[in-house]
C-alpha cells in the first residue's frame, strides 16, 4: 500500500487538482518545479538553518510524567507549540517562503481560521521583506483578537471575510479568488494539507520534520524508534501529516488523527468530517466533505478556529479508508477540560485545537508501557478568552 | 439532433450574445419565464447557473445571486424539473453552468442523462479540469450529444490554447481578463495582446468573450475580437424589485446590443 501521493496528485480515489483554468498556470508552475526547488541544496541549506535558529527546532519531546501517572502509561509530547510563534504552522510557511522567493513571486496571500497560519505567514514575510495579505473569517477575527493584533504588527494586510459562516472555508475562497484575480506576482501560502495537488504533498513534506525529529528522541529516550501510538488533532491535516509521515510505512504503530465534535457528532454543529462527511470536490481536491445531499457544503462548527473546516486534506481521507489511521473525535466540552488537565497536571497551557488530540486519551485503553506520542500542535495563548469564559478565572 | 450550439455557430460568426442567469434567483421559480423572455430579447445563448455554496472564480454579485438561490431552495433536481418542457417553450441554445461538487453528487452520468433528456446542449464546469473529464466522463457526455465547454484565460499558453481548441465542445469561453466574475471593466482595461495573440493561433472553434463584459461598449469591444460575447453579473445586477422582469429583461439585451 502506496500512503504517498502518486503522479497525477492521488492519494487512492482522494486528492487531484480541480482548478478552473484561471489557477492552472500557478498550479501547473508549482506542480513541475516544487520538488526540484525542494530537494536543491541552496533550499535545504536555508530551510535547515532556518528551521534551527529561528523557528528553534528540533521541538523537544517531553516526557509528561504527572499525566502518564493520571494515565497509567507512558505520555510523550512533542513540543510544536515551543516552535517561534507558538504552533507548527511556522514549519510550513518557512518552506513555502523560500519556494516563493525561487519563483520568483513579490506577494503573499493565506488564509487563516486560528489565526495561527496568518501569523506564521506574517512572520516569514516580515523576514523576507514580502508584502503579505492574510484572509480570515469575519468570526475568527472576532474570536482570535490576538492574533489579528500581530498580524498587523508584523506588518499584513488582515482581511476579514464575511461571506458564509464567517470562518476558515470561507477566507480559503477568499483566498482562491485574490489569487485568481492576481495570478503573475503573488503566492498562495496554504495552510495545510488540502488544496489542489501539489500543495497536500508539499505541506506534509515541509511538517514532516516533526516525525523525522520524533524517531530520533524516540530512539534517545525510549530505546526504540517508534511509538506504541501518535496521536494528533485533525483540522485541514497538516501537523498530524507531518507527525505520521515517516511513520506511515511502520506499519505497528497506531496512527490516530483526532476531529472537532463541537457540540457532538450527532447535532449540526460539528466539524467531525470524517464522520459525518462523503466524497466531493471543494478547494480543488477531492475529498471527504461535510455536504448536504445537493453538494452544497455545509457549515462546521468547532470552538477551535483552526478546526472549524467542512473538509480534511486528501491524504487523510486515504488513511482512513485505507484504515492506516484511525480517527476519533471530540467534543468542545472534552476538549476544554482536557486542556484544564495537562495545564494543572504539567504546566503546559494547549492550544484548543491540540486539546482534542489530549481529550483522546479518554478514549483509549493504555499498557503499562505503551508509549503514546501526542503532537503538541500549539500553546494556548491565544485561547486564553475562551479559557477563561470557560472556566471562571 | 443537431447539437443548437453548432447551429447557432453555423448560422451567425459574429455578435453573438450569451447571457448567464443564476437558476432561482431571484425567485425560485423565475427559470423558465427568464429563458423565455431572454430569447424573445434576442439572447442567442443561455446559461443557466447552477448555484454552489462556495464560488470560489466568482465575484460578490453571483456570490450572492447563489447564496440567495439556495436560499430560496434550488437544487439540480428541482432545476431540471423546472426545465422539463422548456424545448415547447424556446429553441435558443441552453447551458448549464456550475461548480463540479453538486453535478458530482447527482451522478455526472445522471447529469448528462437529463441534460439530454430536457434539451441542454452543452456544460460549463469550470473546475472540471479536462484531465478529469477525458479520464472519468467523456463518454457520458459524448454519448448525450452534451458539449463540455472549456475557458482559456491571458496566462493561458498557446500550446495549452491549441490543446483546449481540440477538445473543446460548440466553442471556447474566452475569460477575458485574469479575474473573477464581474470586474466591472472599460474599454481600456481589455488586455488587447492577448485578444490578438488568440487571434492569431488560426483556432477552428469559435470564441467568446465572457467576464467584466456589461454594457454596450464592453460588448462591441468584445464582439470585435471574437465571435461574441457572454454577460452574467450586469444581467443580474439588472433585476430591480419594482420593474417586471419581462420589462428588465428587454431593456437590458436591447441595451447591451444598441447602446
Ligand atoms: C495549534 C493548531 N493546531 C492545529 C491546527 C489545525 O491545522 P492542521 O490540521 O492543519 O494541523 C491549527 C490551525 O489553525 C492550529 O493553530
Amino acid at each position: 500500500m502506496d500512503y504517498n501521493v502518486d503522479e497525477k496528485g492521488y492519494y487512492g480515489e482522494f486528492g487531484g487538482a480541480w482548478i478552473p483554468e484561471m489557477m492552472y498556470a500557478n498550479i501547473e508552475e508549482l506542480r513541475l518545479r516544487y520538488l526540484d526547488i525542494i530537494h536543491s541544496e541552496e533550499f535545504i541549506e536555508e530551510f535547515i538553518h532556518l528551521l534551527k535558529n529561528y523557528v528553534g527546532r528540533p521541538s523537544p519531546l517531553y516526557f509528561a510524567k504527572r499525566l502518564s501517572e493520571h494515565y497509567d502509561t507512558k505520555i510523550y509530547l512533542k513540543r510544536e507549540d515551543l516552535n517561534h510563534t507558538g504552533s507548527h504552522k511556522l514549519n510550513n510557511t518557512v518552506g513555502q517562503i523560500l519556494l516563493a522567493q525561487k519563483l520568483g513571486k513579490t506577494r503573499i496571500i493565506a488564509e487563516t481560521g486560528a489565526g495561527q497560519h496568518g501569523v506564521a505567514t506574517a512572520t516569514v514575510c516580515a523576514l523576507k521583506g514580502v508584502q503579505c495579505v492574510v484572509y480570515m473569517g469575519a468570526l475568527d477575527v472576532e474570536r482570535q483578537a490576538p492574533n489579528v493584533k500581530k498580524m498587523k504588527m508584523l506588518g499584513a494586510e488582515v482581511i476579514p471575510v464575511h461571506s458564509g459562516n464567517k470562518t476558515l472555508k470561507d477566507a480559503t475562497n477568499e483566498a482562491m479568488r485574490d489569487w485568481i484575480n492576481n495570478p503573475v506576482h503573488t503566492h498562495y501560502i496554504i495552510g495545510s494539507v488540502v488544496g489542489p495537488h501539489p500543495y497536500p504533498d508539499m505541506v506534509a513534506r515541509f511538517q514532516a520534520v516533526i516525525s523525522k525529529e520524533l524517531k530520533v528522541q524516540l530512539a534517545e529516550q525510549t530505546g526504540n524508534e517508534l511509538p506504541t501510538r501518535i496521536i494528533a488533532c485533525v483540522g485541514g491535516g497538516s501537523n498530524a501529516a507531518g507527525a505520521f509521515y515517516h511513520f506511515l510505512e511502520n506499519k505497528e504503530v497506531e496512527l490516530i488523527g483526532v476531529e472537532a465534535a463541537g457540540k457532538g457528532v450527532d447535532t449540526d454543529e460539528t466539524a467531525a468530517t470524517l464522520k459525518v462527511g462523503s466524497p466531493g470536490v471543494l478547494h480543488s481536491s477531492k475529498t471527504m466533505l461535510m455536504q448536504n445531499k445537493d453538494g452544497q457544503i455545509t457549515e462546521p462548527y468547532s470552538i477551535s478556529a483552526g478546526l472549524d473546516y467542512p473538509g480534511i486534506g486528501p491524504m487523510h481521507a486515504h488513511l482512513f479508508k485505507s484504515g492506516r489511521a484511525k480517527y476519533l473525535y471530540a467534543t468542545d466540552k472534552e476538549v476544554l477540560e482536557a486542556a484544564l488537565l495537562l495545564t494543572q497536571k504539567e504546566g503546559i497551557i494547549p492550544a484548543l485545537e491540540s486539546a482534542h488530540a489530549l481529550a483522546a486519551l479518554n478514549q483509549l485503553e493504555f499498557n503499562e508501557n505503551d508509549v503514546t506520542v501526542i503532537n503538541l500542535s500549539g500553546r494556548g495563548d491565544k485561547d486564553m478568552q475562551t479559557y477563561l469564559d470557560y472556566f471562571g478565572y | 439532433m443537431k447539437n443548437r450550439i453548432n447551429t447557432l455557430f453555423e448560422q451567425k460568426q459574429k455578435d453573438i450574445l450569451s447571457v448567464y442567469f443564476t437558476a432561482g434567483y431571484p425567485n425560485l421559480n423565475d427559470t423558465v419565464s427568464i429563458i423565455t423572455e431572454l430569447e424573445k430579447a434576442g439572447a442567442d445563448l443561455i446559461e443557466i447557473g447552477i448555484p454552489f455554496s462556495d464560488p470560489t472564480a466568482d465575484g460578490p454579485v453571483i456570490q450572492q445571486s447563489s447564496h440567495l438561490a439556495l436560499v430560496n431552495g434550488m437544487n439540480l433536481n428541482l432545476l431540471f424539473n423546472q426545465l422539463k418542457n422548456i424545448r415547447d417553450k424556446v429553441s435558443v441554445p441552453l447551458i448549464l453552468m456550475g461548480y463540479f461538487n453538486p453535478v458530482y453528487q447527482f451522478g455526472v452520468e445522471r447529469f448528462c442523462n437529463k441534460c439530454n433528456e430536457t434539451g441542454i446542449d452543452g456544460a460549463i464546469l469550470p473546475d472540471l479540469p479536462l484531465w478529469e473529464f477525458e479520464n472519468n466522463y467523456q463518454s457520458f457526455f459524448e454519448k448525450n450529444g452534451i458539449h463540455n465547454i472549456l475557458l482559456i484565460t491571458p496566462q493561458t499558453s498557446d500550446e495549452r490554447i491549441l490543446e483546449i481548441d481540440n477538445k473543446t465542445g460548440g466553442f471556447i469561453y474566452m475569460v477575458s481578463s485574469s479575474s473573477t466574475t464581474g470586474k466591472n471593466q472599460k474599454v481600456e482595461d481589455f488586455h488587447q495582446d492577448y485578444f490578438n495573440r488568440v487571434n492569431s493561433l488560426g483556432l477552428k472553434t469559435p470564441r467568446l468573450i465572457g467576464f467584466g463584459i456589461s454594457d454596450n461598449q464592453t460588448f462591441n469591444k468584445a464582439c470585435e475580437n471574437a465571435n461574441g460575447a457572454i454577460i452574467g453579473t450586469a444581467f443580474i445586477n439588472s433585476f430591480k424589485n419594482n420593474i417586471p422582469l419581462e420589462k428588465s429583461i428587454t431593456e437590458f439585451v436591447k441595451s447591451v446590443k444598441n447602446g
